[in-house]
């Protein structure tokens, strides 16, 4: 059974130089789509993953990566609607590329769906009341 | 729901004593239904006043017709909740031991600057000041994170805000320096006072240029990637009563949460717009000036915005009740989405360079279904204003003047109207020779 998902991966430092989603493909056979990724001087690598695959192999590939010390997180738990913030305005509708936030036709209540969410982040600072967070 | 108090007898209208001409002979023309303002009160202290939503109107007219909804419905209201700049608030600190006098000085609100140019101890905040450490656009676009409108956000919801202030020091006055904080609940007088509020229609603004541009109307993507609009539409107050036939000067209203008035007609005030068949700008026309008990207000309802790229600004929640002295009056109030149009605006080039161009025209009912057509081009829609709140702002209000604590405040003087011959002009640039 086929598998995809989009998780957030935290490299400590001493991962950095090591070639580890290579491995991914190789020895997982892991289709992978990378959406955001970033090096801080000092800090650790964070790269943004859509991974998909074979069920047992996708398994066995995170099981890799937490081996080797990767932090894993799944991306939902990273962008986050804050409805008390939230006004309902409903001008993230236009900014999102993928079409995460979408009006609820009678209330016209915005809502965020976090399986489309990318996290290119263009919501953090679109939304006028900042009713959107962001946590990497 | 907490329901502001109103002090007994504050607001007790008494015929004839108020010039206002427009009403009294509106009342005298309509040969059929005809109530004052004072009956429908009389109603609504025993309880007994019919009141519906802007929205609720238009199907209950649709079903019963104008004559007998006019003659059974005394009041309908309306709610907006968009970001509106031209607010601020103004407040009294109390003197402090020894004396000083803030008026000529500088002051700081959690480092937002307020306006000093009064006497000792009053301030006014805008809801577009920003810090004077706020990089602004120096990396375009500003995040505009915290500026005049967070400032009373947060003073509203009861948060103690730190004032530093630098005086020149005097006889009477001779401090020099404060720094202290400082809480509504202390403020000797606190009220929200908005210049310009409650737009009566507005632009629909895209971007026909090639890149992002970033606006007082939110982010347009370039090539018509989008296009952004404001207005509550068809609930929205000015636009439920077109030719301000009741909303005038003196007009008891909801604001920001608690109760105000209208204090004037709003700056770029301009009655004297195209309209519809109907009566409706087909623009930018009136606007509000209006003023109230911040210290009754509630940060649900003033809320700090951040525009990317622009500045910062703040979202007020309004709701103007409007009486149904006549059939013509409640016909206005049918207003719908389909009947009000707004012209579509390039900000990328009309807009900031002051062409009068428009792309074209589009209902509310259109801006609303999520896409629109501009030069033969799908373009989805995004509201600034929340819908939502706007019809929780008219359903609180609705419930204010059903349980008999809100009552109806005749105008004092009328908004100057569409044949006022009142309009908006552009400055008129003069070089100075040197």
């Amino acid at each position: 059974m086929a598998v995809s998902k989009k998780i957030v991966l935290r490299f400590p430092r001493r991962l950095v130089q090591r070639p580890i989603i290579y491995r991914l493909v190789k020895d997982y056979d892991l289709e992978f789509n990378i959406l955001k990724a970033s090096i801080t001087p000092e800090e650790e690598g964070l790269l943004v993953l859509e991974l998909k695959g074979n069920r047992q192999e996708y398994d066995k590939g995170i099981d890799f990566l937490i081996k080797t010390g990767v932090k894993i997180q799944s991306l939902s738990q990273d962008v986050t609607h804050n409805a008390d913030r939230c006004t309902n305005c409903g001008a993230c509708i236009t900014i999102c590329p993928t079409g995460a936030f979408t009006l609820e036709p009678r209330t016209r209540y915005v809502k965020f769906d976090n399986e489309k969410c990318i996290a290119c982040g263009l919501c953090i600072t679109g939304c006028p009341p900042r009713a959107m967070e962001v946590h990497f | 729901m907490v329901i502001p108090k109103m002090r007994k007898g504050y607001f007790q209208p008494v015929a004839g004593q108020f010039n206002m001409p427009r009403q009294q002979e509106l009342v005298k023309d309509k040969k059929s239904m005809s109530k004052s303002i004072a009956e429908i009160n009389e109603k609504i202290r025993q309880g007994k006043a019919v009141v519906v939503t802007a929205e609720e109107i238009i199907d209950i007219v649709r079903n019963k017709g104008v004559p007998k909804a006019a003659r059974e419905v005394d009041v309908v209201t309306t709610g907006t909740f968009g970001t509106m700049c031209s607010s601020g608030a103004y407040f009294n600190i109390g003197h402090a031991r020894p004396r000083i006098k803030l008026g000529g000085g500088r002051a700081y609100l959690n480092d937002v600057p307020a306006y000093t140019g009064f006497a000792a101890v009053d301030l006014f905040i805008g809801a577009n000041a920003l810090p004077d450490d706020d990089p602004r656009n120096r990396v375009h676009p500003g995040e505009f994170n915290y500026g005049g409108g967070h400032v009373i956000e947060e003073l509203v919801a009861g948060k103690d805000i730190r004032l530093a202030a630098t005086a020149y020091g005097t006889d009477c006055y001779p401090r020099k320096k404060l720094e202290t904080w400082i809480n509504i609940k202390d403020l000797n007088q606190a009220v929200l006072f908005n210049i310009r509020n409650a737009y009566q229609n507005y632009n629909v603004a895209v971007n026909l240029s090639d890149k992002t541009i970033y606006t007082y109307m939110g982010i347009l993507k370039p090539r018509l990637g989008n296009a952004n609009y404001c207005s509550a539409g068809q609930l929205s107050p000015l636009l439920n009563d077109p030719y301000y036939k009741t909303i005038g000067v003196g007009s008891r209203l909801f604001l920001g949460g608690g109760i105000g008035y209208v204090a004037w007609q709003g700056t770029q005030h301009n009655p004297s717009v195209p309209r519809t068949d109907k009566g409706v700008p087909k623009g930018g026309a009136g606007t509000l000036a209006v003023i109230g008990d911040l210290k009754q207000m509630s940060p649900r309802w003033l809320v700090g915005a951040s525009m990317l790229g622009y500045g910062c600004s703040i979202t007020v929640g309004i709701g103007v009740p409007i009486p149904i002295l006549s059939e013509e009056i409640l016909q206005y109030t049918t207003v719908t989405d389909e009947d009000i149009l707004a012209p579509v605006v390039d900000y990328s080039a009309a807009y900031p360079q002051r062409q009068p161009d428009i792309l074209g025209e589009v209902s509310y009912a259109a801006l609303k279904s999520g896409k629109i057509k501009v030069k033969g081009k799908d373009v989805p829609t995004a509201s600034l204003s929340s819908y939502p709140r706007a019809v929780e702002i008219a359903t609180i209000l609705k419930e204010w003047i059903q349980s008999g604590k809100f009552l109806l405040s005749e105008p004092v003087e009328p908004l100057p109207g569409a044949e006022s011959g009142v309009t908006f002009k552009p400055l008129n640039e003069r070089p100075i020779e040197f």
